[in-house]
């Protein structure tokens, strides 16, 4: 009794067990590392040129319930910085399917593909309207470090390395799939 | 399973008294609150009395192996969240302790800790769980299973900081860990644990010596230790019975030589020893966590030279068990050179827990099955795969 009384009125006062909020109005923050659906980055203001992806299909060979599908491009486009680049013609990927694995995050080799952290996904349509297409996943820069800072400053800190070391052998904008974006997009 | 109760399983079942009336077929589940998932079992009964019970499961087969069969390696770690989804870290971890056998891969120091940290933490919060849900299984409606899962909740908080997700934590990676826990983080790991031992001495205040609880789990669901040997039942359940078998002493796997526990030990093999065993093996989890944080090196997580994408273990087999939960957690995989396991097969405690039902449940009353059934521990994702 004694016990069941005390937890009754903790519920009340105790600050670690008052952890309802009022939902729509106030939200509890997520934790940085939280994940859900997969979102495309790209470099400065272009959604379209500043893709990181280069269509190299390692997530969609290796994503365990194949739920992204990427069509390469035919002709290569130049990306942000004049390389010519493939680029994805198609990339889809149904969230309906997705587990949120984030398999696809640790195999891109060039930090294209991240976590999201957005959970307000409920649609009137079950099919289209679940699967998104590269225009809704393509999101900026400057998102991924509003949603991972920590994670972010790193990815960042890894490609400038990555680009300054391959920058001065390899002066020819050639077919070297490796974006060098910028630091702070 | 002895004879003397595969005998019985077998015989047609017989009306106890001699009274006029005949045998009254009932179907519990597939939806039934307390049959923990979609579960059926069809009961014979004589008046209320269990005379034959046939398990029916499959309803939510998933055909787990087939899939493991077709993806890669590294594509399996995620499904193995799905198996028993109260404990991913563990299954994980099973997982990941079989391909590190098959390709005979090592694991930094560190990585090992934090396994042992994430893996005692899922046993607090699914054993903290497993009380709730018996005890509302007896009739405890809401205020038992609140407490528990309030103390659940914290611990998929930490989780879900260090992992990203609450359930399906896909944490660990054969070779190591996938992200590394920061000092934040241990410390508010330290204050779950440090804050655990309130609830459980709250918890056994209520339950421990409650003469209801009692008259309900005492002698009920006996189960011999002959039995239990017999029909290969691991972890609490065995323990219950008195044989002294944790695969975290008899295994040693990982950094468990390390630290200090004790193997908390039944005596009669009742639901009320399986309750209780939970009970004190969340106290020896609490002291085995304080020990890996005190211990707890510094150092990488991840052993470099493992790649995790077109991973290809060399030609042999393999098969990885760990103490889980719910018992021995198994993963056997045979490698055919190739990016995807030729065999993968799942060793699940709880599916194996579960066969000794019938023989748990003859002679009881209805009510005390699905006190039987909550104190097997069971999920549902992990029986049928």
């Amino acid at each position: 009794m004694a016990v069941t009384a005390r937890n009754f009125i903790g519920s009340y006062f105790e600050a670690d067990r008052l952890i309802t909020v009022q939902y729509p109005e106030e939200r509890s923050p997520l934790p940085e590392n939280y994940r859900n659906f997969p979102f495309l980055i790209y470099d400065t203001d272009d959604a379209e040129a500043g893709l990181r992806c280069v269509a190299c299909k390692i997530c969609e060979k290796e994503c365990p319930p194949q739920c992204i599908y990427i069509t390469k491009s035919n002709d290569k486009k130049p990306d942000y910085l004049g390389k010519p680049q493939f680029y994805p013609a198609v990339f889809d990927i149904d969230i309906s399917v997705c587990m949120s694995c984030q398999i696809c995050v640790e195999v891109c080799p060039f930090e294209a593909i991240k976590m999201d952290k957005v959970f307000e996904l409920s649609r009137r349509e079950r099919f289209d309207a679940l699967l998104f297409r590269k225009r809704e996943l393509a999101k900026s820069n400057t998102y991924y470090h509003r949603i991972h800072p920590v994670e972010a400053a790193e990815v960042d800190a890894k490609l400038a390395e990555a680009a300054a070391k391959k920058r001065p052998a390899e002066p020819a904008p050639s077919a070297v799939a490796t974006p060098s974006p910028r630091t702070s997009a | 399973m002895t004879t003397a109760s595969h005998e019985l399983a077998q015989s047609p079942p017989r009306m106890t008294s001699r009274l006029d009336g005949e045998l009254l077929e009932v179907s519990m589940g597939p939806q039934h609150p307390s049959t923990h998932g979609v579960f059926r079992m069809n009961v014979a009964l004589d008046g209320e009395i269990v005379v034959k019970l046939k398990p029916v499961f499959g309803y939510l087969h998933r055909n787990h192996e087939k899939i493991g069969e077709s993806t890669s390696y590294l594509g399996s770690m995620p499904y193995t969240d799905r198996l028993d989804y109260f404990c991913s870290m563990t299954n994980n971890w099973a997982y990941a302790l079989s391909v590190e056998k098959l390709a005979d891969i090592e694991v930094p120091e560190r990585a090992e800790y934090l396994r042992v940290i994430l893996a005692e933490l899922t046993r607090l919060q699914n054993h903290a769980s497993l009380l709730g849900f018996l005890l509302s299984d007896m009739g405890a409606w809401g205020t038992p299973l609140m407490y528990a899962f309030r103390e659940r909740e914290k611990i998929l908080d930490l989780f879900e900081s260090l992992s990203g997700s609450r359930m399906m934590c896909d944490y660990m990676r054969f070779g190591g860990c996938r992200v590394d826990a920061g000092p934040d983080w241990m410390e508010r790991a330290k204050k779950v644990v440090d804050a655990f031992p309130r609830f459980l001495d709250e918890f056994e205040k209520l339950i421990v010596s409650n003469e209801i609880l009692i008259v309900r789990t005492q002698e009920v669901g006996k189960m011999s230790a002959e039995l239990a040997i017999n029909a290969g039942i691991t972890g609490p359940m065995l323990r219950a019975c008195g044989v002294n078998y944790d695969l975290r002493k008899v295994d040693g796997y990982g950094v468990y030589p390390r630290f200090k526990f004790r193997v908390p030990l039944g005596d009669h093999g009742d639901c009320y020893d399986r309750l209780m065993m939970r009970a004190l093996e969340m106290r020896e989890s609490i002291g085995i966590l304080k020990q890996a944080f005190e211990q707890l090196p510094a150092g990488p997580i991840m052993n470099p030279k493992v790649k995790l994408r077109a991973f290809r273990p060399p030609v042999g087999e393999a098969y990885g068990r760990i103490e889980g939960p719910k018992g021995e957690l198994g993963f056997y995989l045979i490698s055919d050179g190739s990016p995807n396991p030729y065999r993968y097969r799942v060793r699940p405690p709880s599916f194996i827990n579960l066969t000794v039902l019938e023989d748990l449940c003859l002679g009881h009353t209805v009510a005390d099955v699905m006190v039987i059934l909550g104190s097997i521990d069971i999920v549902m994702g992990e029986v049928d795969r």
